[in-house]
């Protein structure tokens, strides 16, 4: 079998399963619905519950799940390959913790209670602002390096200011809310939020989408790279904005949901050949899989106790990540 | 035809001025051996032909400026091979000299016959087709740097530069490399790779250019570049001069003693 079959058997298999777990997710919940009623009643025009219940809270609940598992997925590869560094993730550029602050300012000041957007419209301000200063810091001449030191700078500074936030708290409730926001969660998320985040998640997805032979040629350094044609100012730009709007947009609908965009790069990586334009594809789908399957996952467990998916896949996700640490230390080093 | 033109050449990097008003020209076929001591500029001089350092000075490209060109357009006339020799993921040997494809291929568009033919002619010429599955990080020192250099030969550009190329590559490999430059140079390309090994550049160069303190101290013939006074004065060694098989032979003896005669 050659290298370009295997690689296409790959893709295909990671896009049935994340249908087949799209289904899964649509499928799970508290209202007990049969599978073909469900199926029915999400295109149905009736009004009826069975419909409501798929159109208004399965249905966009799912759909986020995809999108920001391919957000977190895709980001993640892209970073790892533009700073040929295994650790990167896409939490590295500050932009969810400044996403994270603005939405904790919103709750706050009670900006979030005054209309429906108000929260994810604080935090992709958050998003925005921290993307803008890490350019700024950086420069285009800076490189990467100095983007991580910049990205590193803004978190900090951005989990201090939601730190003094819950601090300076006025009433308890308050304080949880934030507690709870940051945990990050898909329940009770509306089309409204899919239809606000996914024009800033597809305008990243096609900004990091393109950096896939630069990405190649960058295997091999950055001075290789630019003498292969490749506009390093240009793959910075690109990963930068691409990364900020996508996980941006991501973080402002579902709060910080940790250890997929770490994850699943470094679990696709040896079944692409290691190729980093070929694990960009590979790492979206499968970044789509690990959070349906984690979302999904929440609502099995503990139906009454509404446990935050970001908790889970942290929990899932570090012991993971420690034992492929483990495996492929050797390698690594 | 002039493939490279350098003019009033000076770069500087941290305030501290490496190459001081270099000038050459390089004209089609042939094979140039860039010598010099450690922190000579020898790098410095590559990285600033492609234009990866700030300079002040012309570099034209068959008769282009370096400046006006695109990156893409650039590696169309120019391939390099760096010092550093990281490679970051254990991806296959035959994808990494593959890379050297990609800047004459449009986006989106797949390998053509043509392509795998010169990837596996590059592939054969430094010996590697043995490993070409293999991940190039689980390869020796002296493997990963052939691999490198079949990389940048698949480029096929009508310019090769290469930073010490021989380093950490065993005797029959090096003149092996030797060979295939020359080779290049015979095909009406040219080759400019700087050189520690003097033996080798002797031997193997049909020109050298001995760059000391960021000048340019001679330029010519090997014969006419490396006499004995200048070995002494910019290497501070004392050197067996000498000729076999019809070619001079550069062998240093021992550090020449600075006060002495």
């Amino acid at each position: 079998m050659t290298d370009a079959m295997r690689f296409r058997l790959v893709l295909a298999g990671l896009g049935l399963l994340t249908l087949l777990l799209f289904f899964l997710s649509l499928m799970t919940g508290p209202a007990a619905v049969a599978f073909g009623d469900s199926l029915h009643a999400l295109f149905s025009d009736k009004g009826d519950t069975v419909a409501l219940v798929m159109q208004e809270i399965r249905l966009p609940r799912a759909i986020l799940g995809l999108m920001i598992g391919a957000t977190l997925g895709l980001s993640g590869a892209v970073l790892q390959g533009w700073l040929r560094n295994p650790l990167a993730e896409p939490a590295l550029l500050g932009v969810s913790a400044s996403a994270s602050l603005g939405a904790v300012i919103a709750i706050y000041t009670g900006f979030s209670a005054l209309f429906p957007l108000g929260l994810p419209l604080a935090a992709l301000a958050g998003a925005v602002a921290a993307v803008l200063v890490v350019q700024a810091m950086a420069g285009l001449r800076g490189g990467a390096l100095a983007v991580i030191l910049a990205g590193i700078a803004v978190s900090s500074l951005a989990s201090a200011m939601t730190a003094l936030a819950l601090n300076l708290s006025p009433n308890p409730f308050a304080a949880l809310e934030i507690m709870f926001w940051m945990l990050g969660s898909l329940s009770d998320r509306s089309m409204t939020h899919v239809w606000l985040a996914a024009p800033f998640m597809v305008a990243g997805w096609v900004m990091l989408a393109s950096l896939g032979r630069a990405l190649d040629a960058l295997t091999l350094g950055g001075d290789a790279a630019a003498s292969m044609g490749v506009d390093m100012r240009r793959v910075q730009f690109l990963a930068v904005f691409g990364t900020a709007a996508s996980v941006g947009a991501a973080t402002a609908v579902a709060g910080v949901i940790g250890f997929v965009g770490l994850v699943v790069p470094h679990m696709l990586r040896p079944l692409v050949g290691a190729r980093p334009s070929r694990l960009l594809p590979a790492s979206a789908l499968g970044g789509a899989c690990v959070l349906l399957a984690a979302d999904t996952l929440v609502r099995l467990i503990a139906p009454e106790r509404d446990l935050k998916l970001g908790v889970l896949t942290a929990i899932v996700g570090a012991p993971f990540f420690l034992w492929l640490v483990y495996k492929t230390r050797r390698s690594m080093l | 035809m002039t493939l490279l033109s350098v003019k009033a050449l000076s770069a500087s990097l941290a305030g501290k001025e490496i190459l001081k008003d270099v000038s050459f020209d390089l004209p089609a076929g042939e094979f140039v051996g860039l010598i010099g001591p450690n922190g000579a500029g020898k790098s410095t001089l590559l990285r600033t032909v492609l234009g990866l350092t700030p300079h002040r000075g012309e570099v034209a490209i068959e008769g282009r400026a370096v400046a006006s060109m695109s990156a893409r357009e650039r590696a169309r006339h120019v391939a390099y091979l760096p010092q550093e020799r990281d490679i970051a993921w254990p991806v296959p040997v035959e994808m990494i000299v593959a890379l050297g494809r990609d800047v004459h291929r449009p986006v989106f568009s797949r390998q053509g016959v043509a392509d795998r033919e010169i990837i596996d002619r590059a592939m054969r010429r430094m010996e590697v087709e043995a490993f070409r599955d293999r991940p190039a990080t689980e390869l020796s020192g002296g493997e990963k740097a052939r691999v490198l250099i079949a990389r940048a030969l698949a480029q096929d550009a009508p310019l090769l530069l290469a930073d010490e190329p021989a380093a950490g590559l065993d005797p029959s490999h090096q003149i092996m490399l030797m060979k295939t430059f020359a080779a290049l140079a015979g095909e009406g390309r040219s080759v400019v790779a700087s050189l520690h090994d003097l033996g080798l550049a002797a031997r193997w160069c049909s020109r050298l250019i001995l760059l000391d303190k960021g000048r340019i101290v001679a330029d010519g013939p090997p014969q006419t570049v490396l006499t004995r006074e200048r070995l002494r004065s910019v290497y501070a060694v004392d050197a067996h001069l000498g000729e076999a098989g019809g070619k001079p032979v550069v062998m240093p003896l021992d550090l020449a003693d600075r006060n002495g005669p």
